[in-house]
C-alpha cells in the first residue's frame, strides 16, 4: 500500500469546481440544507394531510 | 408475461451485461481490475453508489411497505446524508491518500493486522449473507407471480452477473450499473404515470384518501423505542448504519474510491446525499398511491396470489373462498364511503365528509381484521407460505393493470436492481478476499496477473455462495427489512473499528480488537432478547466497541496511535 503523496491530504483545499459553491464547506452547507427542507416538506405533509 | 415482455426484459438485462463485458475487455492490471483504473467521472460515481445500495428488494419491496405502513419507512434515511458528509470530509481523503484497495487496508495500516482480518471477516461474513438474499428475494417473488422455476430463475440471473463482474471488474460493474439504473427510472416513473392516469380520482383526492388512512404520515417525532420508524431512530440509527455501509462496507467504498480524483469522488458522494431521500419518498409514494387505487378497485385478499389459489383448492371446507367473499363485500362498502366522503369534501360539507371518512376508516378496521383471519388460516393450512405479502402488492398490481412491454419493462427494472447490487456486492468480496487474506496472509510476492487471476477466482468463488445461498434461503420478514436487520446486527462494530482509527488515536490494536469482538458478542445477545428496533444496533453496537476499546486501553496501560502522516510507513 503505497500512499499519493508523502503527506494526508488537507479535506478543503481541493477545489469543488462547481459555478456557486467554491469550497467543500460551502457545499455540504448546502446538502445538509436540502436534508433540511426535505424533513420540513415531509413534516407538512404529515400535517396537511392526517 | 407476452412475447414483447420477454423481448424486453432478455434484450435489455444481457444486452447491458454485454455491453460491459465488451467495453472492458483486455488485458487489466490489478489498479485496473480493483479500481477501473480510478478514470471514472462524478456522475457514474453517484449512480454506481446509487445502484449498489439499490437492490432489487428497493424496488419491489417498498412499494409494498408504502402500501402498509405508509410513508414512515423514509425516515430510515434521515441519517445519510450527514454520513455522507462526514465520509466525504473525512474518511474519503484518508482513502486515497493511502491508495488502497479495500477499506480495511486502512484498519491493518492504523491498528494491527488482527484488527484488519477482523474487520474483512465481518464484512465477507455479513454482506455474504446479504449476497444470497439479493438473488434470491426477486427471484422468490417473479417466479412466484410469473410461474418460473424458482431454481432456475435463480442461477440463470446468479451466473449473468457472476460473467460480467468477473470477466469485467470494477469497471464493467460501474459501466452496466449506470445503463441499469436507466432502466430502473425509467420503468419505475413509466408505472407513476400509468398509474396516475388509472387512478379515478384526481391527484389531490388521492392524497386525501391516502392521508385520511393515515399512509402520509413521514415524520414522527415520538421518542417510543419499540415504534420501528421515527425521526429520531432514522436520525441516529440511520445515521450509524449509513457511516457504517458507506464508510466502511467494502462494496461502497469500491465504488467511490475508484473516482478519478477526490472530487469526483466526493461529488458521487454528495450526488447520493442529496437524492436518496426524495428518491425513497417516490418510491415510497408510489406505494401509496397503489394503496389508493385499490380503494377504487377490488384487491385481492392475499397478494400473493398464487400461494392463494393453490391453498383455495385444496381448502374443501370453503373457509378461505368465505374470507374472499366478506372481503369482497366489506370493499364495496368502504369504497361508496369513500366516494361520499369526497363528494362531501368537493361541497364544502365539511361534517357529512368527517362521517364518511370515519365510515370508510371502520370498514378499513373490518376489512383489515378479515386479511388478518385469512392469512392466519393460510398460514394454518400451508405453513411454507409467509403471512406478510407486502411483497407482492406492487407486482400484483403491474402484472394486473400495466400493458404489455411495460410489464416487460418493470420485470426488466426489479432484475436490474438486482444485477447491479449483486455486481457489486461480489466485486467487494472478490476484493477483499484477494488482498485482505489472499495477499496479505497467503502469498505476499506476487505478479499483479497473478493477483488478477486470484481475484477473478474469489469473485467466482462468492457468486457461487450467492447462489447457492439463495436456492435454499426461507425468509420470515419483509426483504427490505431482512437485509437492514443483518447490516444492523454487524454494521455498529465495523463503524467503531474505523471511527477509533479516525478519531481516538490513543486506542491500539489489542485494545480495539478484543472491544469488537466483545460488543459484537453484545449485540448478538441483546438481538435475541429485546424488541426494539433493528436501527438502535447500530448505534448500541458502535457506543458499546468504543467504549470497551477506552476501558480496555486503559486497563493495558496508555498508548498513542501512529499520527495520519504516519500511515505511510
Amino acid at each position: 500500500m503505497k500512499p499519493a503523496s508523502a503527506e494526508p491530504p488537507v479535506a478543503e483545499a481541493e477545489p469543488t469546481g462547481l459555478p456557486w459553491f467554491h469550497t467543500w464547506r460551502g457545499v455540504y452547507v448546502f446538502v445538509f440544507s436540502c436534508f433540511i427542507i426535505w424533513v420540513v416538506l415531509l413534516f407538512a405533509l404529515t400535517r396537511i394531510f392526517s | 408475461m407476452s412475447p414483447l415482455d420477454f423481448v424486453v426484459l432478455i434484450g435489455s438485462m444481457v444486452g447491458i451485461a454485454f455491453y460491459g463485458v465488451w467495453r472492458t475487455r483486455g488485458h487489466r492490471d490489478l489498479n485496473a481490475y480493483l479500481k477501473g483504473d480510478q478514470n471514472i467521472g462524478w456522475a457514474t460515481i453517484g449512480i454506481s453508489v446509487m445502484a449498489t445500495q439499490a437492490s432489487a428488494i428497493t424496488f419491489i419491496s417498498t412499494p409494498g411497505q408504502g402500501y402498509q405502513d405508509g410513508l414512515g419507512f423514509v425516515q430510515n434515511y434521515f441519517g445519510m446524508p450527514l454520513a455522507l458528509i462526514l465520509i466525504a470530509a473525512v474518511f474519503l481523503p484518508m482513502y486515497r491518500w493511502l491508495n488502497v484497495y479495500t477499506a480495511y487496508e486502512f484498519l491493518g495500516r492504523r491498528f494491527d493486522a488482527k484488527t484488519r482480518l477482523l474487520g474483512a471477516a465481518l464484512f465477507l461474513l455479513q454482506r455474504g449473507l446479504a449476497a444470497g438474499i439479493t438473488i434470491y428475494a426477486p427471484a422468490i417473488i417473479l417466479s412466484t407471480m410469473l410461474g418460473w422455476r424458482l431454481d432456475l430463475t435463480i442461477i440463470l440471473s446468479g451466473l449473468l452477473v457472476v460473467i460480467y463482474t468477473v470477466i469485467g471488474g470494477s469497471e464493467a460493474v460501474s459501466l452496466t450499473q449506470k445503463y441499469q439504473m436507466a432502466v430502473i427510472f425509467g420503468g419505475m416513473v413509466t408505472a407513476f404515470i400509468v398509474l396516475l392516469v388509472k387512478l379515478p380520482a384526481n391527484f389531490t383526492d388521492a392524497l386525501t384518501v391516502a392521508g385520511g388512512f393515515q399512509k402520509l404520515e413521514a415524520v414522527s417525532f415520538s421518542f417510543d423505542f419499540k415504534q420501528r420508524y421515527t425521526f429520531w431512530s432514522g436520525l441516529l440509527g440511520g445515521l450509524f448504519l449509513s457511516l457504517s455501509y458507506f464508510g466502511t462496507d467494502q462494496s461502497q467504498v469500491q465504488r467511490y474510491i475508484s473516482g478519478a480524483s477526490l472530487r469526483e469522488s466526493r461529488l458521487g458522494l454528495m450526488f447520493n446525499a442529496v437524492l436518496k431521500i426524495p428518491m425513497q419518498f417516490f418510491i415510497l409514494l408510489l406505494g401509496v398511491m397503489v394503496f389508493v387505487f385499490y380503494q377504487f378497485e377490488q384487491p385481492p385478499v392475499f397478494f400473493n396470489q398464487s400461494a392463494w389459489n393453490q391453498a383455495v383448492k385444496q381448502d374443501s371446507g370453503g373457509q378461505l373462498k368465505s374470507f374472499e367473499q366478506k372481503f369482497d363485500a366489506i370493499h364495496v362498502e368502504k369504497e361508496q364511503w369513500i366516494h361520499s366522503w369526497l363528494d362531501a369534501k368537493h361541497s364544502g360539507n365539511q361534517e357529512a365528509a368527517t362521517q364518511a371518512r370515519a365510515q370508510a376508516l371502520a370498514a378499513n378496521d373490518r376489512s383489515d381484521a378479515v386479511r388478518t383471519e385469512a392469512r392466519t388460516a393460510l398460514a394454518a393450512a400451508d405453513p411454507g407460505v409467509k403471512s406478510n405479502d407486502a411483497d407482492y402488492v406492487f407486482i400484483t398490481f403491474i402484472l394486473d393493470y400495466l400493458p404489455h412491454g411495460v410489464i416487460g419493462l418493470l420485470v426488466a427494472a426489479f432484475f436490474a436492481a438486482a444485477l447491479s447490487s449483486k455486481a457489486a456486492e461480489l466485486n467487494a468480496l472478490g476484493s477483499t478476499t484477494t488482498i485482505d487474506f489472499y495477499r496479505h496472509v497467503f502469498k505476499r510476492e506476487a505478479s499483479d496477473d497473478h493477483y488478477v487471476a486470484a481475484s477473478k477466482w474469489f469473485t467466482f468463488f462468492w457468486g457461487l455462495v450467492a447462489i447457492g445461498f439463495a436456492l435454499f434461503a426461507n425468509l420470515a420478514e419483509n426483504l427490505i427489512q431482512a437485509v437492514n436487520i443483518v447490516g444492523s446486527v454487524f454494521y455498529g462494530v465495523v463503524l467503531a473499528l474505523f471511527l477509533v482509527a479516525f478519531f481516538i488515536r490513543r486506542v491500539g490494536g489489542t485494545a480495539i480488537f478484543w472491544a469488537a469482538l466483545a460488543a459484537q458478542a453484545l449485540v448478538f445477545i441483546l438481538y435475541f432478547s429485546l424488541s426494539i428496533s433493528y436501527l438502535w444496533y447500530n448505534f448500541i453496537g458502535c457506543a458499546a466497541c468504543v467504549l470497551f476499546s477506552l476501558i480496555l486501553q486503559a486497563a493495558l496501560g496508555s498508548k498513542t496511535g501512529p499520527a495520519p502522516a504516519e500511515l505511510e510507513s
